[in-house]
């Protein structure tokens, strides 16, 4: 989403794709949509960044991240870290979703299933394993600040899902 | 020093103070759910201070003054909370009664400041308060399941209410720092703030059969600095790392 939003360089995209949340590996900075900004210039990088939780201990790792990886590829990057427009979980991209969805966590619903699910203990989050929405909140709160606790009453299998931040 | 630095100090010592005592309970929250929730929260709050005191290391015009200094670096005076987030965590019923009372207080502060005419204040609001709303409908879930829950879990939860009440106050009573940035269209306004803080507490309290004091005794003093006994202990633990080995770095 963000990627069609601004243009950025190719080759600076594949670099940047190539980095990833740390708590979250499969999960790309650019399918996290957190890359608001990238001015290029000559083999000077400006990129803005934006946290998805205001208390995530991984953005400073990201942002040590980045700067590693656009060094190894010649480049020099300044990285800010802005907070607005605040980020939502509605710039994760498809492919970040699917990349959620195989590694075992649940990606978010929409904003009002969300809430139905997470306060009103409607069966609405699909099992990661067997699919089914039979499906009980264990915890709104869960190994991250994005993600809540979700167990599947057919299959057992406990899950985390990743809220919606709207 | 400028009254914008000093509203920042104000809005960031709050959830400092109030992430601090929560993160107090990393690892002795009364379940595993609970526990991670109420980090959780700690974490939030402190992802809120850093941008705003990094923010009010910009405004302060000191080139010396970072976030880690102004979190670590201040004496008890100068710090501007409120006196209920430093209330100890005496056991699960002030912990949520707390965290109620203040979330209640957060959410509508937070929802004024994200029109305040400073963009960045603006900006840390808007991102706040997604959070907020999460920590909001934890703390008034555990406020019902203790109030309307069994005979202790009720006595337990009103002796908390009595007892935090007339802390809550500190909060929403404007002083003249608020009042000027209220005029100026950069703080928010504590009268409507507070006429909303008190309807939606009485209905929380209705639902959750307990009693809101009757008593408007109030403590105050915290926004100017004067503080509770329980800050000086705050504040030793919170500082010993950087009052031991100043300048020290992760």
């Amino acid at each position: 989403m963000v990627a069609g939003k601004i243009h950025i360089d190719p080759e600076i995209y594949s670099v940047l794709e190539a980095v990833s949340d740390p708590e979250i590996p499969v999960l790309s900075i650019m399918d996290m949509g957190i890359v608001r900004e990238v001015i290029l210039e000559g083999k000077s990088i400006h990129l803005k960044i934006t946290p998805t939780y205001s208390g995530c201990p991984a953005m400073d790792t990201i942002a040590v991240d980045i700067k590693l990886a656009l060094e190894a590829a010649g480049y020099q990057a300044t990285i800010e870290l802005i907070l607005s427009p605040a980020w939502t979980t509605d710039w994760i991209t498809e492919k970040g979703r699917q990349n959620l969805l195989d590694y075992g966590i649940a990606p978010p619903l929409n904003d009002s299933q969300d809430k139905r699910a997470l306060y009103d203990g409607e069966r609405l989050v699909p099992c990661i394993r067997c699919k089914s929405t039979n499906t009980k909140m264990i915890s709104q709160f869960g190994s991250t600040a994005c993600k809540s606790l979700f167990q599947c009453e057919e299959c057992l299998e406990p899950f985390d899902y990743f809220k919606c931040l709207k | 020093m400028n009254n914008l630095y000093t509203y920042l100090l104000m809005l960031g010592d709050n959830s400092m103070i109030l992430g601090h005592r929560l993160s107090q309970l990393c690892g002795h929250g009364p379940n595993l759910e609970t526990d991670i929730a109420l980090t959780n929260i700690s974490l939030d709050l402190y992802g809120q201070v850093r941008s705003y005191f990094q923010y009010a290391a910009k405004v302060s015009g000191n080139p010396a003054n970072t976030e880690d200094s102004i979190a670590f670096l201040r004496y008890e005076r100068q710090y501007l909370n409120g006196l209920l987030v430093e209330q100890p965590n005496t056991d699960f019923a002030f912990v949520i009664l707390r965290q109620a009372l203040f979330d209640i207080y957060h959410l509508y502060l937070l929802e004024a400041l994200e029109s305040s005419k400073d963009t960045q204040i603006a900006a840390i609001a808007t991102k706040s308060i997604k959070e907020v709303k999460y920590h909001q409908r934890f703390s008034s879930s555990w406020v019902k399941r203790l109030g309307d829950g069994t005979e202790i879990s009720h006595q337990k939860a009103q002796y908390a209410l009595d007892t935090l009440h007339p802390y809550s106050f500190d909060l929403l009573n404007e002083n003249a720092i608020e009042a000027d940035m209220k005029e100026q269209g950069i703080g928010a306004d504590l009268h409507i703030i507070k006429e909303k803080y008190q309807d939606t507490l009485k209905d929380l309290m209705v639902t959750s059969t307990l009693t809101l004091p009757d008593n408007t005794f109030a403590h105050k003093g915290g926004k100017e600095g004067v503080h509770s006994e329980h800050m000086g202990f705050i504040l030793s633990d919170l500082q010993y790392m950087q009052r031991a080995y100043p300048n020290m770095q992760w």
